[in-house]
């Protein structure tokens, strides 16, 4: 087993929400890494498709002589080798694996929808992927309300897995909201989950990872002129 | 007092006998519900709000979703029991990683090899490179979880009750093309816990021959 003063390395982009989850996960430990940036655009690194051989996507850990992909299970790693730092996950059962829903939620079924804003050919379709959006907007606002127990995250006082799964695509959201013209989280029907998300980018684990907004926004439009229609996909 | 464990279940389910298989391996007492998918009922509507899908668990009366958060769910409760998941983080994270890629190819290329449209050749070909690439990260080991049955082995063996189902409908045989898998699925089939567990490959193929419509072949 590496041990933890192994060099700690993340391969990803600036711009990808899951290699963002690996970042906040080590910053959350202070865990002193380096972060290896790739230039997906202009072909993969050497060192990504040796790492992932697999699925030659970003992030990667790189902890010692061990590479760990997949970013949710790369936060899990995280937790549990730098174990004595504050947890990530809840420690009962029935919590993590809500936690775990949740997160597979995000990742299985609403950020593809966010996606498909970008995406949508005509009106019809993209009032369909709004739709669906907000839908799961407000089932995350009644979930935070159930597992917060009154404090200002998912994971109560502090910042927590499902914190880490959802957070990361918020500057993405403030894109989509840019573009659309909509405000997806809002007074009305995500109270709580507005208040949440300005927390989240506040803290010190998260603000020097999330990307401004603008930036974003222009490298979206730059990737759209490269490939018509697509936001990254890592 | 004694645990409640139910299991709202569908027996051809692959994502059910993964459940059902983590409970028999650690000996779990459980009760199995089995739903009628086509007309859903307010047990599991209530139980699965969000996608309406088994399998659930309820365990002493809170529910649990998504067969791979229910397995290791069953991994953390009754931890001192046949442990499925290794104790050391890089091992578990390797074996998360293969349960996850068992969950993002088997189910959707299978289901293509059997819907049998014009991707059939196309999904035949990535379903055996996937089982291959399976083949070799089982390499030596009796089990993809060493000496006995792990996470990895629980999130695929369901999946290989529908082996002669693709083969069948996609006129192939996977045994040609990974022998050493077949041997893996034959010596875990020796086990009680998994022919508890898992029904016969037949009978999934004649389930499938019953509902073709249903499930999506046209």
């Amino acid at each position: 087993m590496a041990s933890n003063d192994a060099e700690v390395k993340v391969l990803g982009t600036w711009s990808s929400p899951f290699v963002m989850r690996a970042r906040i996960a080590l910053n959350i430990k202070s865990v002193n890494h380096e972060f290896l940036q790739e230039r997906l655009w202009e072909g993969k690194s050497q060192l990504l498709l040796n790492s992932n051989p697999v699925h030659k996507k970003v992030p990667v850990l790189i902890h010692g002589h061990h590479t760990i992909c997949e970013s949710l299970i790369i936060v899990q790693y995280i937790d549990e080798v730098w174990s004595s730092a504050p947890s990530i996950l809840p420690s009962e059962p029935h919590e993590r694996a809500t936690a775990r829903f949740w997160a597979a939620y995000l990742d299985d079924k609403w950020f593809p929808s966010m996606r498909a804003i970008g995406m949508a050919e005509g009106e019809d379709a993209r009032r369909a992927a709004i739709g669906q959006v907000e839908e799961g907007l407000v089932l995350l606002e009644e979930e935070f309300g159930e597992c917060s127990k009154g404090g200002p995250f998912f994971g109560g006082d502090r910042i927590g897995y499902l914190d880490i799964a959802f957070g990361c695509f918020l500057g993405w959201l403030r894109v989509t909201e840019k573009m659309s013209g909509i405000r997806l989280l809002n007074e009305t029907n995500t109270p709580r989950l507005l208040k949440w998300a300005h927390g989240f980018c506040s803290d010190d684990a998260v603000k020097d990872v999330m990307p401004e907004t603008e930036k974003l926004a222009e490298f979206a439009k730059m990737i759209k002129g490269r490939v018509k229609g697509a936001t990254p996909r890592t | 007092m004694a645990d409640e464990v139910v299991v709202l279940d569908f027996w051809a389910s692959p994502f059910a006998m993964r459940v059902k298989l983590a409970l028999s391996e650690k000996g779990i007492t459980y009760e199995c519900k089995p739903q009628d998918l086509l007309n859903k009922g307010p047990l599991l509507l209530q139980a699965n709000p969000v996608h309406k899908k088994i399998p659930v668990l309820i365990h002493n009366g809170r529910s649990i979703c998504e067969s791979l958060i229910i397995v290791r769910y069953i991994d953390e409760v009754w931890t001192h029991v046949s442990p499925l998941l290794p104790s050391d983080p890089y091992q578990r994270s390797q074996a998360l990683f293969w349960a996850d890629y068992i969950e993002k190819q088997v189910y959707d290329l299978g289901k293509r090899v059997y819907v049998a449209q014009e991707d059939q050749a196309e999904a035949k070909e990535k379903l055996i490179q996937c089982l291959k690439t399976l083949e070799t990260e089982l390499g030596d080991k009796p089990y993809f979880g060493g000496d006995g049955i792990g996470f990895v082995d629980v999130a695929l063996l369901p999946f290989t009750t529908w082996f002669y189902t693709y083969e069948r409908s996609g006129n192939f045989s996977i045994q040609e093309s990974c022998p050493k898998l077949i041997a893996w699925v034959e010596r875990c089939r020796q086990k009680q816990s998994v022919s508890d567990a898992l029904p016969h490959p037949h009978k999934i193929y004649d389930f499938y021959l019953l509902f073709k419509e249903a499930l999506g072949v046209k």
